[in-house]
C-alpha cells in the first residue's frame, strides 16, 4: 500500500541569533532583522515523511502558511524530495494564533484531499507552543501521535509507532489517517539532493514571478506586465515548476475562524527581557575573598 | 467555547501516573488557589484515572475546594482521546472560567486538543499568571479580572502577556518548577465529586502496546543548592571540579546547554528553557556566560553566585555575587574555604 503524507512546515526567525539590533526601543521584535530559517523540527517531520515514502511508496506534499518569502522553505522541501509543495498565503490570515492557524491548515488539508499521514514538527522555535499539531488533528477529526521517535511497523492501515514522552517511551498502535508530531531526535534529515536542487531552484509561486516582473518592468503598463508574466509562467508550467499558491477562499475558509477574528488569544503586552538586578557584589578571586563570601553565606543561612 | 462566566471556577488538570500525582500539578494548585481567592470563586481539580480516588485528598490539601474524580479502566494510563473527552465534557457541564494544565509532555499533548475542540484560547508554557484588567482601545471596553498569561517567546528574548476576553475558558499550560509548591494542609476540607461520562468509539483509536517509564535520576528541582558548569569549565575532566564543589556543599550538579553540547555531562543536568527550571536557595554558575535561555531557567534562585573570567558575561547581570576569575582556580579555593568552616 502506498501512502500520501502531508508535511506542515514553517519559516521562522532564527531566534538563536537574536541580537540587540533585532529589538526595537519599545521592546517589540523587528523580525526583518533576523535571518529566516526552516523551523528545525519541521525538517525532521519532512524526513519522517520522506523515509516512509521511500520504504512504502506514495507521495509527500509539503504545506506552509506564511508570507510570500516562505516559499523558500517549500523549495527546500522540493530539494530534499517532496513531490508537491503548496503555499497558503493570504493577508487575512495575518495575526492568526494557533487555533486559527490550525483551522486554516485543516481547510488546506481537506482541499488536498485524501491523505494517510499529516506530519508536523513538534514545535516551532519562534513560539515554542507545540499546539498547532494537536489542534490540527482535532480540526481534522483524526487521532494524534505526539513526540514521534520512530516507526515500528506499518502494515496496510495499521501502524505502530514509538513516542518519547520525556520520562520514558511508549509504543502505540493505531490506524491511518493520523497526525504525527516529530522530535528532533527521530531521524537525521537528508541534505538537499544536488540534482533536485538544479531542477527546483527555478520553482516559483505565481506571486513570486509577478513580483519579479514588477521589479524588472518598472513603469511598464499593466498589459505589458501581464504579457511578461504569462511569458515567464509558460515555461515554468511546462516543466512543472510552478508552486501552488492558495488563499483563504481557495480552501473555503470561514473568515470568522481566521486571522485576528478567529484568534481567541490576544497579545496584551510585550516586553524585552529586562534584567532587574542593579548590580552584584564583586568578590575578588583570591583565597581571602572567597573565604569571606563563604562566611557570609553561612551567616545568612544560605548554607545548612 | 463557553461565554465569559464570572462565577466559573478555577480548574487544574491533575496529572497522575502510576497512582502518583505530579509535583507540577500541586505547584499549579497553589497558584490556582491564589487566583480563585482573588476572583472569589472556588478552585477545583479534575482527576481522571483508575483507582486514584485517594489522590483527591492531596489535591484538597494543596488548595482544591472540589475534586472532579473519574474512575474508569480506559483512563488508567494517559491517552489523548479519552482524556480530552473527559475535559471537554466537564468543561461544557461546569463552565469553569480558567483551566490550567502542567506544561509536561502530557499537558502539552492534551491542552491543545481540548482548546481546539472547545474553540477556546490557550497559552503555552506560562511562567506566571495574574488577574488583571484589559482596556480594549478600539472598543473602549474594559474587560475586568482576566487571566493574564505571562510567557517567554522568541527563544526567551521577550516576555509576552496574553489574554483571552471572549472565547472561554481561559486556558494555559504552566511551566514546571516556576510556581512554588506549598507544603499542603492535610486538615483542609473539600468535596470529591464522582463524575461519569460516556466515551465514543473513536476515543479508543489509539492502543497502548508497550509503556516504559524511567525514574528521574537527577532531581534538580528539589535541590536546595545547585552548582552548575558551562563551556567556560573547559573540558569533561575539568567538570570534575563542579562535582567536587557540589559534593562539598551537598548540592546537585547542573549544566548549561553549552556544557552538554560539549559532552561534559548528560542532558538530564541541563538547567534552562529547554532543560529544568530551578529556584534553589543558592545557585553557583561556574563558567556559564548566561545566554537568555539559561538565565530563564535559574534567575529566580534566591542567591546567585557567578564565577566567570569575563566581566561582561550576561550571567553577572542576574548574579548577587560575582567573581571575575578563572573557574579552575576559584573553585578549589571555595572547596577549601567550605571544608575549613565545617
Amino acid at each position: 500500500m502506498a501512502y500520501h503524507s502531508i508535511v506542515c512546515v514553517k519559516q521562522v526567525p532564527d531566534t538563536a541569533r537574536i541580537t540587540g539590533e533585532a529589538m526595537r526601543a519599545d521592546g517589540t521584535l523587528n523580525r526583518a532583522a533576523l535571518p529566516a530559517i526552516f523551523n528545525p523540527e519541521d525538517l525532521h517531520a519532512l524526513e519522517a515523511a520522506l523515509a516512509l515514502r521511500d520504504a512504502h511508496g506514495g507521495i509527500v506534499t509539503a504545506l506552509t502558511m506564511g508570507p510570500l518569502g516562505a516559499t523558500e522553505v517549500l523549495r527546500q522541501c522540493l530539494y530534499r524530495g517532496a513531490d508537491r509543495a503548496i503555499l497558503l498565503n493570504d493577508r487575512r490570515a495575518a495575526g492568526s494564533d494557533t487555533l486559527a492557524t490550525s483551522y486554516i491548515l485543516s481547510q488546506a488539508a481537506r482541499k488536498i484531499g485524501s491523505y494517510d499521514f499529516v506530519f508536523c514538527g513538534r514545535q516551532a522555535i519562534d513560539g515554542d507552543t507545540a499546539q498547532v499539531g494537536p489542534q490540527l488533528a482535532e480540526k481534522l477529526g483524526i487521532a494524534q501521535v505526539t513526540y514521534f521517535e520512530r516507526l515500528v511497523e506499518l502494515t496496510d492501515r495499521t501502524v505502530r509507532m514509538r513516542r518519547n514522552v520525556g520520562n520514558g517511551w511508549e509504543v502505540i498502535e493505531t490506524t491511518v489517517p493520523l497526525l504525527v508530531t516529530v522530535l528532533d531526535t527521530a531521524n537525521e534529515p537528508r541534505p538537499a539532493s544536488a540534482r533536485r536542487l538544479m531542477t527546483y531552484k527555478r520553482a516559483r509561486t505565481e506571486a513570486e514571478v509577478a513580483q519579479q516582473v514588477g521589479a524588472d518592468l518598472k513603469g511598464a503598463d499593466e498589459d505589458a506586465r501581464e504579457a511578461e508574466l504569462a511569458d515567464r509562467l509558460e515555461p515554468l508550467r511546462m516543466n512543472k515548476l510552478v508552486i501552488d499558491q492558495w488563499g483563504l477562499d481557495d480552501v473555503d475558509a470561514d473568515l470568522q475562524w481566521c486571522g485576528i477574528a478567529g484568534s481567541p488569544t490576544k497579545v496584551h503586552r510585550v516586553q524585552s527581557i529586562v534584567l532587574t538586578k542593579d548590580g552584584y557584589v564583586e568578590i575578588p578571586p583570591t583565597a581571602e575573598g572567597v573565604k569571606k563570601l563563604i562566611q557570609e553565606l553561612i551567616v545568612d543561612h544560605t548554607f545548612g | 467555547m463557553i461565554e465569559p462566566n464570572r462565577k466559573g471556577e478555577v480548574w487544574v488538570f491533575a496529572e497522575q501516573e502510576d497512582e502518583h500525582i505530579s509535583d507540577m500539578s500541586l505547584e499549579i494548585c497553589g497558584k490556582a488557589r491564589e487566583l480563585a481567592d482573588r476572583l472569589e470563586v472556588p478552585m477545583a481539580a479534575v482527576l481522571p484515572g483508575w483507582n486514584v480516588r485517594e489522590l483527591s485528598y492531596r489535591l484538597i490539601a494543596h488548595g482544591a475546594d472540589r475534586v472532579y474524580h473519574l474512575h474508569d479502566t480506559r483512563l488508567e494510563h494517559y491517552r489523548t482521546l479519552p482524556y480530552a473527552r473527559v475535559m471537554c465534557r466537564l468543561i461544557a457541564k461546569h463552565e469553569p472560567q480558567i483551566v490550567l494544565f502542567g506544561a509536561s509532555s502530557i499537558g502539552r499533548d492534551l491542552a491543545p486538543r481540548v482548546a481546539s475542540e472547545m474553540k477556546a484560547g490557550l497559552t503555552a508554557d506560562c511562567t506566571d499568571l495574574e488577574i488583571g484588567d484589559y482596556l480594549d482601545k478600539k472598543t473602549k471596553t474594559t474587560h475586568q479580572n482576566l487571566l493574564l498569561q505571562i510567557r517567554p517567546a522568541f527563544g526567551g528574548n521577550i516576555i509576552a502577556t496574553i489574554i483571552n476576553y471572549d472565547r472561554w475558558p481561559q486556558m494555559a499550560t504552566v511551566r514546571e518548577g516556576v510556581m512554588r509548591m506549598g507544603s499542603g494542609d492535610p486538615a483542609r476540607s473539600g468535596q470529591i465529586v464522582d463524575e461519569h461520562i460516556e466515551f465514543a468509539e473513536f476515543d479508543e483509536a489509539i492502543k497502548l502496546i508497550e509503556r516504559h517509564r524511567e525514574k528521574r535520576k537527577v532531581n534538580l528541582k528539589a535541590a536546595r543548592t545547585i552548582v552548575a558548569g558551562g563551556a567556560g569549565v573547559g573540558s569533561r575532566d575539568n567538570f570534575r571540579l563542579i562535582h567536587d564543589l557540589a559534593g562539598a556543599i551537598g548540592g546537585a550538579v547542573g549544566a548549561s546547554r553549552a556544557a552538554i553540547d560539549g559532552g561534559f555531562i548528560g542532558k538530564e543536568h541541563q538547567v534552562g528553557q529547554t532543560g529544568t527550571t530551578v529556584r534553589p536557595a543558592l545557585y553557583i554558575a561556574c563558567g556559564i556566560s548566561g545566554a537568555v535561555q539559561h538565565r530563564a531557567g535559574m534567575e529566580e534562585s534566591a542567591k546567585i553566585i557567578a564565577i566567570n573570567w569575563d566581566k561582561d558575561a550576561p550571567i553577572l547581570s542576574v548574579a548577587h555575587y560575582g567573581i571575575v576569575g578563572d573557574v579552575s582556580k576559584v573553585i578549589p579555593m571555595m572547596i577549601k574555604a567550605i571544608k575549613e568552616r565545617a
